[in-house]
């Protein structure tokens, strides 16, 4: 069994109130940096640590950091990137749910370390219920001198908000979600200027998400070099993985980084393996945008070693016979999984999501769920399929922000590793579009 | 002359909750509290916004309407048409349709007789709207109302649960700044 460095009080009997999570050793970072570290120090050990941003891209948070701009006088910020949105993706709303006052300690003592003196978490509206948990433990937290002014008799002061959203997948995108945060639509913005030099209102910000931040108490507390030991390689820490889809156990687990993907599938102390006693069939591993890989790709890697849940293994073979770790949505599908409708569903997903500011993702998202829809239905042609590869082609990197991508992706990987099960519905229209119809194939074509 | 009779206006309370948020932004920065003020208005007009409350905001916030209009329709939550007492917001996004949102979707529209996008059911009580992912997905299919989430609705007892629930929801629950939950609006299409 594995450390659990985030999560391994989450059940514990009222500890979202400040008492308890006092009590199992809660707020130690705050008192450890304002007293003892300078903020250099927080970021030198966030770097060590090896920590890579838990929202999805991947980028080293220390590095991240490092790079904040600092000039005099400029007010400069830390935002909570708190719009999960991501299909398949559900460990932050756990985590702040049942934990508010982790990611709280983690606002404030990355904040000293940025230098902030006043923090936003940007949580999405839907989760309105969870800002008023978050609220109260912040109420909780300045009462106990934690936030407000002279911290700890540190000099350090600190002012932090929680800020809904309206309901718009892109504004999980950094700086979609600072001009969500300004009042405007959630477009965003070209780049560079990136968010360091000029973020929120034009001043120099960081943008972590939830899961990074709730990982800064922990290095601090330990060390970067104690936490970098956990894992593999590049992989460092533990990562929050959400299970869904055809599993006997779905739910949200924190792992180890290094853990195989089979053992996490079918074990019973993680996922418990596929529901109703039937084989699997497909993975998306890291949230929608990811590619899918059929059952053979997700537990071995086309060189015959065991996958492991690490951000290289994940990718190794790149897009061909490789997928992404991504925020770690981990969907499973079982044997009777429609594939072609799948597809379309995330296909009207991103149509409905993209914000409509670049041509190339506004209509070819469109297109996409177009073009599956009549394939779904049982009106498509053969040159759909090379169709829908060649509009997803078209999108990649000609768009603003990586919404282009996240749409093109899991269409182009869902044509590669299934394309037998699109002819099929060209094929047998009729057959194929009977509810509950399963595609009679070989389940594999990679 | 203009006429000020059905002009909407705050609640005491809101208007102090406002208050409170625009303080959360610097001061020449009032208009970021737009999607907060959008969701109190909501709550307040019966759970949806329309043109004139919109106009409210811009004059709480002390911008344009227009700047109002432009994110009220970018924003999937804000409902921008009447709706009935209940809004029942389905997820249909790919975990949930594996766990079986589609049969979830047409039993609420069995059930309450509303159609997903149309207008309330006949007795005021249901609006049905399919959403997006709403970060459950180990918990589907699910629905949500207000900031409710209800999960797991596989079963129609879990369902029927939260039908039965709603029902006998005569006020909608209480806001953390309001004393009593306002008496939940009634349908007007």
């Amino acid at each position: 069994m594995g450390r659990k460095l985030l999560t391994e009080h989450i059940n514990v009997e009222g500890i979202h109130t400040l008492d308890v999570y006092r009590k199992h050793g809660g707020y130690r970072s705050v008192e450890k940096a304002l007293k003892t570290m300078t903020p250099d120090e927080v970021v030198e050990e966030v770097k060590k640590s090896g920590l890579r941003g838990r929202g999805g891209a991947g980028f080293p948070t220390g590095l991240k950091w490092s790079f904040l701009a600092k000039p005099e006088g400029v007010p400069r910020y830390l935002v909570c990137n708190a719009d999960e949105s991501e299909p398949g993706t559900f460990k932050d709303r756990q985590l702040m749910s049942k934990l508010p006052h982790l990611l709280i300690e983690g606002m404030i003592t990355g904040s000293y370390a940025l230098g902030a003196n006043t923090s936003y978490i940007y949580i999405r509206g839907e989760l309105l219920y969870v800002l008023r948990i978050l609220e109260k433990a912040i109420a909780e937290a300045y009462a106990a001198g934690f936030l407000g002014k002279n911290i700890l008799g540190s000099g350090y002061d600190l002012d932090l908000y929680v800020h809904p959203g309206g309901g718009a997948y892109i504004c999980g995108e950094e700086t979609a979600l600072l001009e969500s945060l300004e009042g405007k639509r959630g477009n965003p913005r070209n780049k560079p200027p990136f968010p360091a030099v000029q973020g929120l209102y034009a001043r120099p910000t960081v943008v972590n998400n939830v899961e990074s931040i709730a990982a800064v108490p922990v290095i601090v507390n330990e060390g970067g070099d104690e936490y970098a030991k956990i894992g593999v390689g590049k992989s460092t820490g533990t990562k929050l993985f959400s299970a869904c889809g055809h599993l006997n156990k779905p739910g949200i687990y924190e792992i180890e980084l290094g853990l195989p993907v089979e053992e996490f599938i079918y074990s019973d102390e993680y996922c418990g393996g596929i529901w109703k006693g039937r084989d699997l069939k497909a993975v998306v591993a890291g949230g929608s945008s990811v590619p899918i890989l059929p059952k053979e790709l997700i537990l071995k890697t086309a060189t015959g070693e065991d996958r492991l849940m690490t951000y290289e293994s994940l990718s190794d073979g790149g897009f061909v016979t490789g997928t992404m770790l991504g925020s770690g949505g981990f969907i499973a599908m079982d044997e009777t999984t429609n594939i072609v409708r799948n597809t379309w569903n995330f296909s009207r997903f991103y149509h409905h999501e993209s914000c409509g500011q670049c041509s190339p993702c506004r209509e070819g998202t469109g297109w996409l769920e177009k073009v599956l829809h009549r394939l779904v239905h049982g009106h498509g042609q053969m040159q759909d399929i090379d169709l829908l590869v060649s509009v997803a082609k078209q999108i990649e990197g000609n768009t603003i922000c990586p919404l282009g991508e996240a749409a093109a992706w899991p269409v182009a990987a869902a044509v590669r590793h299934f394309r037998d099960e699109f002819e099929w519905h060209v094929t047998h229209p009729q057959e194929a579009t009977k509810p509950g119809a399963i595609f009679p194939g070989k389940l594999v074509t990679a | 002359m203009e006429s000020t009779a059905l002009k909407p206006q705050f609640s005491e309370a809101a208007k102090a909750e406002i208050e409170r948020i625009c303080k959360q932004y610097p001061d020449d920065r009032r208009k970021s509290a737009m999607l907060p003020v959008l969701h109190i208005a909501q709550a307040e007009f019966g759970g949806w916004v329309s043109p004139e409350v919109q106009d409210l905001v811009a004059d709480v916030l002390g911008i344009k309407p227009i700047e109002v209009y432009e994110v009220s329709s970018f924003y999937t939550m804000f409902n921008l048409k009447p709706v009935g007492k209940h809004v029942l917001e389905i997820c249909r996004t790919g975990p949930c349709m594996l766990r079986g949102s589609d049969e979830l979707t047409a039993h609420l529209e069995r059930i309450t007789g509303a159609k997903v996008g149309g207008p309330a059911s006949e007795d005021g009580l249901f609006t049905l709207k399919e959403v997006e992912c709403l970060a459950a997905c180990g918990f589907a299919p699910i629905v949500q109302v207000r900031e409710q989430y209800y999960e797991q609705l596989d079963t129609p007892e879990a369902v029927d649960a939260m039908l039965a629930e709603l029902r006998n929801q005569v006020h909608r629950p209480a806001l953390p700044w309001e004393e009593n939950g306002l008496p939940n609006a009634l349908a007007n299409n």
